[in-house]
């Protein structure tokens, strides 16, 4: 047996749930040590930074799964919702933390939304993610059709770009880790374009509403 | 010295040694009430409460070491302080390779409690200890033409990760002019809290300028060069559109991708208050008169 068919195989055993809640333990234990002085002395940045990473590694684990079952047969698609979802849920923990603890006032957050570029682009992509995370759901593909519901999903693309650029642009000086970021995104969008070839096995028809 | 400035606060406002060593604790234990009415009044009356050392040894922005804050603290031990050489050059009387103790020997030592504000639009309180640049530049001898005091950074490669890496251009240089160089306020610190500099924080010695952004505050100094020109300053020449040569702290001039309206005292937790961000950090008394007539907004 090759190792995507046992990968495959175990993967109708393991289920998706523990995803969220590693991801909802996870965010919650963040807050706590930030809570406990457990983040350094400015856990409000710390925090901020931590939700807004673990949302573009966890977007990025999305943009994975189609090339891997294009170019490997292995499929995990059975997870991508869960990556999803818990990508906004750590989007949404970002921007509150942001709005909150950080600016405090919505007249703060407007001026900024409006006048700094790299904050007007990632709530753009804040924006655009929230129909996503709304029609991640079994009853949303049945009532948008499967077609509809592929094509408003590919809004993921320009939001994890928006995403990636937001990381690059409110750095200071040239560090490497925003950069292998956008990389690794442009290269796993790019590698959609590549002229498939046709998967062996094909994921069965039901699958992607799992 | 008739411009000498004149501390109005003493060792007594700053936190005792054994308050500040376990903050932490008795803040878990007793609420803070305890700890801050025991740090001196007129400290707490100008909203001058130093930071502990702790934080002020744990959020440093030192890219030698990294550009995470905790990245100083986790690599600075590496570095070689001992011994430590100045090289003094340029338009000055007395240029030469100085020991660091020869340097300051003779010197009036200082205790200055002073408002630290970030670029970042972050904030601390620290209590330093020092001697007054001008009474090292009135040592090494400023001949009459020069204008400017430029300041450069030790490298070492082999005990710095950040420079390994390049994130910015190394070595780090800054810069003032020779009024806000000779300025009172502005000083050399080779410690904090009476102890010696820790190396995240600069060791051994660092420029401290307390009405200008954070990174004009040049760490590890290993040159020191009086010069007609304008000197090159490092943020200034990665980005002149965000960073300028003066960086005087200024609520009305927004750094280009985050306002400096305000500013989030470090040691506040996670629900910290913003406060607002004082015109020169709250030294305007003291330094506006070296502007007067420039346009800030310019000559950001």
């Amino acid at each position: 047996m090759s190792l995507a068919q046992r990968i495959n195989r175990a993967q109708r055993v393991v289920p998706a749930w523990p995803i969220y809640l590693i991801g909802f333990g996870w965010m919650g234990w963040l807050f706590w040590l930030g809570l406990n002085g457990d983040l350094g002395p400015e856990p409000i940045n710390a925090l901020e930074r931590r939700y807004g990473l673990l949302t573009l590694q966890l977007l990025v684990a999305t943009l994975v799964v189609t090339p891997l079952r294009t170019w490997t047969n292995i499929s995990l698609i059975k997870y991508r919702r869960a990556l999803g979802l818990m990508a906004f849920g750590f989007l949404m923990a970002h921007f509150l933390v942001w709005a909150l603890l950080d600016l405090q006032s919505l007249s703060r957050i407007g001026v900024e939304i409006v006048r700094r570029p790299y904050i007007t682009i990632g709530f753009a992509a804040f924006l655009l993610l929230i129909p996503l995370a709304v029609t991640s759901n079994n009853a949303s593909i049945r009532r948008l059709g499967a077609q509809g519901w592929r094509r408003l999903h590919k809004l993921t693309y320009p939001a994890i770009l928006l995403g990636a650029v937001h990381f690059v642009w409110l750095v200071k000086g040239y560090p490497l880790e925003p950069f292998l970021y956008l990389g690794a995104i442009v290269a796993l969008l790019a590698i959609r374009l590549v002229p498939k070839r046709r998967p062996a096995m094909r994921a069965p028809a039901g699958a992607v509403t799992r | 010295m008739a411009r000498r400035w004149t501390n109005d606060l003493t060792q007594d406002d700053v936190t005792p040694r054994h308050l500040w060593l376990n903050r932490r604790q008795i803040m878990a234990g007793m609420g803070g009430a305890a700890a801050l009415t025991a740090t001196g009044a007129p400290a707490m009356a100008q909203g001058l409460e130093p930071n502990t050392l702790e934080q002020i040894s744990t959020y440093n922005n030192y890219y030698e070491f990294g550009v995470g804050k905790e990245d100083p603290a986790a690599y600075a031990s590496a570095l070689d302080i001992d011994p430590w050489t100045i090289r003094v050059e340029g338009m000055v009387d007395r240029p030469g390779d100085y020991a660091l103790a020869d340097l300051l020997s003779g010197l009036q030592s200082e205790e200055r409690i002073y408002r630290f504000r970030c670029v970042e639009a972050w904030s601390m309180v620290v209590p330093w200890n020092g001697v007054e640049l001008a009474d090292v530049l009135d040592k090494i001898g400023v001949q009459s033409g020069a204008r400017y005091v430029a300041f450069e950074t030790v490298v070492q490669p082999e005990n710095m990760p950040g420079v390994r890496s390049r994130v910015i251009p190394f070595p780090y240089v800054e810069g003032l002019r020779l009024d806000e160089a000779r300025h009172p306020l502005t000083l050399l610190a080779t410690g904090i809290y009476g102890q010696p500099m820790p190396k995240q924080n600069g060791a051994p010695i660092r420029l401290v300028v307390p009405w200008k952004y954070g990174f004009k505050s040049i760490k590890s100094i290993v040159r020191i060069t009086l010069t007609d020109q304008q000197p090159p300053t490092t943020w200034n020449r990665l980005n002149s559109r965000e960073y300028g040569f003066y960086s005087n702290v200024n609520p009305e001039v927004d750094h280009p991708r985050w306002s400096q309206a305000s500013e989030r005292r470090i040691g506040g937790g996670l629900f910290a208050r913003r406060q607002d961000t004082l015109m020169f950090n709250g030294y305007g008394d003291q330094v506006a008169s070296l502007y007067a007539g420039m346009d800030l907004r310019e000559n950001y």
